[in-house]
């Protein structure tokens, strides 16, 4: 189809949006309440474009036809844009400067791009509570534009529905059932509502207090543990293009604030996989409960726990990386070095909100008292205080982790992006079972974007049936089947947000689908890098079991390295 | 009684519908002789009684003036005096201004109509009417020509009263003649015949092609063509269809959709048969709102008979079509008189619309192609296959065809419904079927199409009614809420009353709607504030401030909704700016309001040679501004008065003075 | 009719019940305990979120107990001009409630309608489902204390 926009000829599909057109000619359009992937609600009306018939339309919404004539620019056009946001500012606390995403909001960039000077309107605003209950995700009704991109993450594609629209017209708001807080709702904490929220009406809970507290206090030894989607990431923060791997940087960095030692998360993702590699063999060999899901996603486990209970032994026991690094630190390490667990402070840095509260589970606790992991930053709380002590990132030196829990394969860091699991531990449960390697390590078939990646594998006789989900809505399909008794899988893979972690909640922000997929490239870049790639060949992962835990799912694995999980009532 | 049902019982239902419906009964064919049904048809259509028949307008305004006492009352009394008789409940005639009506009608004597009927009346009317056969004069609006005219020749014929007489009933024919439960009334008077002709005689795409042609064009605001509109959906891919009836009237001031489902419910049930014929649906729905109890209870029952009759449900009238038809209550929510939102409200979810395309003809309830059409609509496709598409076609303008139906209320004395050919004149309305403005007050303007509509002043009232006479001069057809305002009616605050309810009413879904209306309602309420309430020097600023911004607002409101409750949502500004801008500038310059109607901008004071001191005043103020010892002045304190008007309201010695 | 008949005649998991569900809910207490719209939830097979989202949209829908009493003033267009915003407030004075509000002693509600429908006998108010119309400030006066002494 041949149509015009601002008077050049273009190429167009059927079926195509205006917003589909101009974004691949690159002709900049501004969006607020636009999702790609998902339906386009036309609820904000900045995208308005005007046709030939001098009708405003929606150019996220409305199909192209041939003959079709579009000004992104005209007066009319301009107009309603910077009235629009003009309205949306009379409404917005305007507290920018005290803002969480100041430097960093859509609102604020489109006031700036607009040249809105002046508060044109003035009257009542909308009024909310706070919700700061929760340990991983705060609300901030006031500050929320209603622009549903929240809402529909949380239902389209986490299926998880904490929150909606509640009442109705100038008094809407979003908020969870009966204005209650997150936390005594089935809300994952899995932040990809903060992910979506295009100012700052959504937001991780902050600790880096608690953090800065224990790095200044001389009596207490900070270890950090830094997960493996924050190396190729962190760089977005620092204006670094997206996808660059800064995985030097980030010890060099923690050094220099003032971090005792700093392991790896990715050496107990290589722990992972042995006690979960081990896990699948022993249920395949002795009938046990199939298929086996996994459990480092901390969003995941919580849906399980919520939605189906039921089901929550096919899910691995295995702690998560996060939990069994902090495990270890705060029992084989403190052992080793003669450190006192209660003057350890782990301090983790991840890509994920979810990780606050799993921190927090008593079930994950060694000492049955107090935390394994003392402290979850995101990514970009990381970044924040990096800012703070002044640290010029960019030019940090390359440096390494500390050992023994330091040193991490390939299979460690593909923890980080959706696939990277399953394939990490096919790659040991074939050495397991057959005693050698795959013929072909990379096992390409369970990577990418898509959320659902299914593919099968022979090993020995057997051949396995595996998958790779992310975005919870994915997962309904493959719980079924498990409740119905029909599923033919031996193992699935998990990830509550779409991509896996490097798409985490705790990201840095905006996120955009094509800087997702340079995070993924990077986090493949790496695993190709090192020389081992399998969890089987970390030295200090065999040296742990040699000296401190015995084989996989020995006794002492299963007291410091499992878990269980509980019902939750969902609301 | 026997029903037609009962009569027929014996033998196949469906075919002999078919025959009594279409005249063409076969005498010995069914073991009941022709002569039988004729008797019950003409006695059904009440036309001819072998004892006296008593009918009670009890549509809802029927029932707000007291129609049930009235009904109780005749029941009683006929009973008490042993009369035989019949009592019967029917809809609203539309002559609300006269309610309650009751008709009486004796063997041999025409039907009568009497207005205003209170319990009281009752024993008189028994007396002379049905004992002695004699009008109760001072009470009768008319008669019908159902008898010898010269009988009763004193009593003018109802359709020549004024209210009437510019009136011309096709959709209303039997709301408030008949006995809207009654399926056999509304058959003995050619109901669904229509439906029977249609389903015998032509193709679904007959059917779309003879509406088309018809000219009818949507009554629920729009105006888009019927016949279009299905025809869109009958070349839509979908394995299901659907049809939805949108009788979710919504617009403050119209009535006209209420008043046809509970007097004539059969006829848009009738009108949805074929309307799902024709786009070949199989499931309908009508979305009524909870609001109106009695139209639901009466649809339910509609459907129970329909359907017992075989006129919904599997093989109707033995054609092969099948279509049920199921009720969901709506919940109170204007924006669900939009397509979309309403699809979204029967899902069960909030009414928020969504963009378009994809039409609802293409893609709408559960995804499946759907047609929704108002009431009002679908009441006309009857009259169109009854009367033949040319006949229906030579009512109206050369752009709009048929009748309109209006819900006249507000400053006029004959409030009603009103049902006229399109291309009648405001003032015939207003004036000659509305009797003009009551208390010798004067006209000052008429808000037509509730609030997406327009208010319009007098040099309209020649206008010729169609869809683009009304949008030329700045209204809209709408619904067909015609509110008449006179000069005690301030504009500023109508528009200002029509934003709280749009900004009460906006979904809250885009921000234009959202935002941008509660900004213009609260120009609007600094407009008509009193300078003592202004707190700040930003404030008075933004009194200012606000007016500059208003029409800037108002079409940027309008450009960029989403949907057709936001891209109006201005129009209250938008008209009242354009045709009363100096009442604009009275609130904003001169502070004040010339129709004295804006309280927030008046003064109360009390007369003191006036006052005597009953204290009623000082007893009703809410704020207790009042003071003073009885039976000496009192006095308001302006510090604490919030201008309400309650001591005005009240005071027996008109001695509070507001200026 | 019970809650418990209410949910056995919607069959589990349709989410297009929603609302239907809700308005019979709501017939059986006056209101929508919360007990309930989770339990609606998990009959609909929908988030509790929606069902508060869908409860908090409609005006039919109320969250809080009714009184015993309650007063539903029209205002629509045909009973504005005709001075409901009177009637209203002279209510609202009489009561010490705002429109919305019940009194403490869960006696009377006031609530406000966008149209009754019968504009002819504007302005109008219903009380228990009994229509009032014609009224001026005066006359919803004396009905308002008619209802108060009765009880």
């Amino acid at each position: 189809m041949n149509i015009k926009i601002n008077n050049n000829a273009y190429w167009a599909n059927p079926g195509e949006t205006i917003l589909q057109v101009t974004q691949r000619e690159g002709i900049k359009i501004p969006t607020l309440c636009y999702m790609s992937d998902l339906t386009p609600t036309g609820a904000c009306r900045i995208c308005v474009v005007e046709i030939e018939t001098g009708q405003l339309v929606p150019a996220c919404a409305f199909p192209v036809y041939n003959g079709m004539e579009v000004q992104t620019n005209s007066k009319k056009v301009r107009r309603s844009r910077k009235s629009i946001i003009e309205l949306l500012i009379a409404n917005h606390p305007q507290d920018c400067l005290v803002c969480v995403r100041n430097g960093n909001c859509d609102l604020q960039d489109l006031a700036a791009e607009y040249g809105v000077r002046s508060y044109r309107y003035v009257g009542e605003k909308r009024s909310g509570k706070l919700d700061l209950a929760s340990p991983a995700v705060e609300r901030d009704p006031e500050k929320c534009i209603l622009c549903g991109r929240c809402v529909r993450m949380c239902h389209e594609v986490q299926n998880v529905g904490a929150i909606d629209f509640v009442n109705r017209g100038f008094y809407s708001q979003v908020s969870p059932a009966m204005d209650r807080s997150l936390n005594t709702t089935a809300c994952v904490y899995c932040g990809q509502c903060v992910v979506a929220c295009p100012v700052g009406a959504l937001r991780e809970k902050s600790y880096l207090k608690v953090a800065w507290e224990a790095i200044n206090d001389p009596e207490i030894h900070v270890i950090a543990q830094v997960a493996p989607a924050v190396r190729v990431a962190i760089g977005e923060e620092f204006g670094l293009p997206p996808g660059t791997i800064t995985i030097g940087k980030i010890p060099a960095a923690l050094r220099r604030i003032g971090v005792n030692e700093i392991f790896d998360t990715n050496f107990a993702a290589d722990l992972t996989i042995m006690e979960e590699a081990n896990e699948l063999i022993e249920r395949i060999q002795s009938g046990g409960k199939l298929p086996l899901f996994t459990s480092c996603s901390p969003g995941w486990i919580k849906y399980v726990e919520h939605f189906y209970p039921e089901l929550l032994e096919y899910v691995s026991t295995c702690k998560s990386p996060q939990g069994m690094q902090g495990a270890m630190i705060k029992s084989y390490y403190a052992k080793k070095t003669g450190l006192d667990p209660k003057k350890i402070f782990v301090l983790s840095i991840m890509p994920c909100t979810a990780k606050k509260f799993e921190a927090g589970r008593p079930e994950l606790s060694v000492s049955h008292t107090d935390p394994d992991v003392d402290v979850v930053l995101s990514t970009r709380e990381f970044a924040r205080m990096l800012k703070i002590a002044g640290i010029d990132f960019n030019r940090m030196p390359e440096e390494g982790f500390d050992d023994p829990l330091g040193e991490s394969t390939g299979a460690g860091v593909i923890f980080g992006a959706s696939g990277g699991v399953l394939e990490a531990a096919l790659r040991t449960a074939h050495y397991m079972i057959t005693g050698k390697d795959m013929d072909q390590i990379d096992f390409t078939s369970v990577r990418g974007l898509q959320g659902v990646k299914e593919s099968s594998i022979k090993i020995g006789n057997a051949t396995l049936k595996v998958a790779a989900v992310s975005g919870l809505h994915n997962i309904d399909r493959f719980l079924e089947e498990v409740r119905n008794g029909n599923s033919e899988y031996h193992f699935i893979e998990v990830m509550a947000c779409p991509g896996g972690c490097i798409n985490g909640g705790g990201q840095p922000l905006p996120s955009s689908p094509e800087k997702i997929k340079k995070r993924m490239e990077a986090i493949y870049e790496i695993d190709r890098s090192l020389p081992k790639r399998c969890s089987h060949y970390n030295d200090s992962v065999k040296a742990l079991y040699d000296n401190f835990l015995g084989k996989p799912g020995s006794k002492k694995s299963h007291e410091l390295l499992h878990t269980h999980y509980m019902k939750r009532e969902s609301i | 009684m026997q029903t037609f049902q009962e009569i027929l019982s014996q033998k196949s239902i469906s075919d002999k519908f078919v025959e009594i419906i279409n005249d063409r009964f076969d005498a010995g064919k069914a073991g009941i002789s022709p002569d039988m049904i004729r008797a019950l048809k003409s006695r059904l259509s009440l036309e001819a009684v072998e004892r006296p028949v008593v009918m009670i307008g009890m549509g809802t305004c029927g029932l707000a003036n007291g129609a049930q006492a009235v009904y109780d009352k005749f029941e009683e009394e006929l009973k008490s005096r042993g009369i035989d008789a019949e009592l019967t409940r029917v809809g609203c005639v539309g002559y609300c201004a006269e309610e309650v009506i009751v008709d009486v009608k004796v063997p041999g004597f025409p039907r009568i109509s009497y207005k205003r009927v209170t319990p009281e009346n009752v024993g008189t009317i028994i007396e002379r009417t049905i004992n002695s056969k004699e009008p109760v004069i001072q009470k009768a609006l008319g008669k019908y020509p159902d008898a010898d005219p010269a009988l009763w020749s004193e009593i003018p014929l109802i359709h020549d009263i004024p209210f009437f007489k510019s009136q011309k009933k096709i959709v209303l024919e039997n709301c408030g003649v008949i006995d809207p439960e009654s399926i056999d009334q509304y058959l003995a008077r050619g109901g669904y015949s229509a439906l029977s002709n249609v389903l015998r005689n032509k193709t679904p795409y007959d059917v779309i092609k003879d509406t088309i042609a018809s000219g009818l064009r949507g009554r629920g605001g729009g105006g888009f063509p019927t016949g279009k509109k299905w025809e869109f959906a009958y070349k839509a891919q979908g394995d299901q269809k659907y049809l939805i009836c949108n009788a979710d009237e919504g617009d403050p001031g119209a009535f006209m959709d209420r008043a046809v489902l509970e007097g004539d419910p059969h006829r848009v049930v009738e009108g949805m048969i074929i309307a799902a014929y024709a786009i070949g649906a199989s499931v309908g729905y009508i979305y009524c709102r909870a609001e109106y109890p009695l139209a639901i209870s009466r649809l339910e029952k509609t459907i129970a008979d329909a359907t017992a009759y075989g006129l919904l449900g599997k093989n109707i009238l033995k054609s092969g079509f099948n279509f049920t038809l199921k009720i969901k209550k709506g919940a109170g929510a204007f924006v669900c008189g939009e397509e979309t939102a309403l699809i979204h409200s029967i899902e069960g979810k909030r009414g928020m619309p969504r963009p378009r395309p994809p039409f609802p003809a293409v893609s709408g309830l559960f995804g499946k192609p759907t047609i929704i059409n108002n009431v009002e609509t679908l009441a006309n496709v009857p009259v169109i296959f009854n009367k033949g598409v040319e006949q229906y076609a030579a009512i109206g303008t050369g752009s709009s065809k048929g009748t309109k139906i209006f819900a006249l209320s507000g400053k006029v004395v004959n409030t009603g419904l009103v049902e006229v050919p399109m291309g009648t004149t405001i003032r015939q309305i207003i004036f000659d079927i509305g009797g003009g403005v009551p208390d010798g007050r004067h006209f000052k303007a008429v808000q037509i199409g509730g609030p997406s509509g327009g208010a319009l002043p007098e040099q309209f009232l020649d206008t010729e009614i169609d869809y683009e006479n009304l949008k030329k001069a700045g209204a809209m057809m709408g619904s067909g809420g015609m509110v008449v305002m006179d000069e005690k009616t301030c504009m500023v605050d109508l528009a200002k009353y029509f934003m709280q309810f749009i900004t009460s009413e906006s979904c809250g879904k885009c921000i234009p709607c959202r935002e941008g209306t509660k900004r213009l309602l609260e120009i609007l309420e600094r407009i008509t504030k009193s300078y003592r309430e202004e707190e700040t020097e930003v404030d008075s600023l933004m009194r200012f401030q606000g007016m500059l911004y208003l029409e800037r607002l108002a079409s940027v409101i309008k450009d960029t909704s989403l949907c057709g409750l936001g891209q109006t949502a201005a129009n209250p500004v938008i008209s009242t700016l354009r045709y009363f801008r100096d009442e604009y500038e009275a609130h904003l310059y001169e502070r004040t309001c010339p129709s004295r109607a804006c309280r927030q901008m008046l003064t109360y004071t009390i007369i003191p040679e006036k006052c005597t001191g009953c204290t009623l005043c000082a007893m009703r103020c809410p704020v207790e501004a009042i003071s003073g010892n009885r039976k000496e002045a009192h006095f308001i304190n302006q510090d604490i008065c919030t201008h309400c008007g309650q001591c005005e309201l009240n005071c027996r010695f008109d001695a509070i003075l507001a200026e | 009719m019970s809650s418990e008949s209410v949910y056995k005649k919607y069959p589990k998991n349709e989410a297009s019940n929603l609302i239907a569900l809700l308005q019979d809910i709501q017939e059986v207490h006056g209101y929508l305990p919360e007990d309930d719209i989770i339990r609606v939830a998990k009959h609909a097979g929908v988030p509790t979120s929606r069902v508060f989202g869908v409860a908090t949209f409609y005006n039919q829908f109320r969250l809080t107990p009714l009184g015993k009493h309650v007063i539903r003033v029209c205002r629509g267009t045909a009973c504005h001009v005709k001075g409901s915003l009177d009637i209203l407030q002279t209510l609202e004075a009489e009561l010490g409630i705002k429109a919305g509000e019940t009194t403490r002693d869960l006696q009377f509600t006031i609530e406000t309608v966008a149209c009754i429908g019968a504009c002819s006998i504007a302005p109008v108010i219903v009380i228990d489902g009994k229509y009032y119309g014609g009224l001026t400030s005066k006359s919803v006066y004396k009905l308002i204390n008619e209802y108060m002494k009765k009880d």
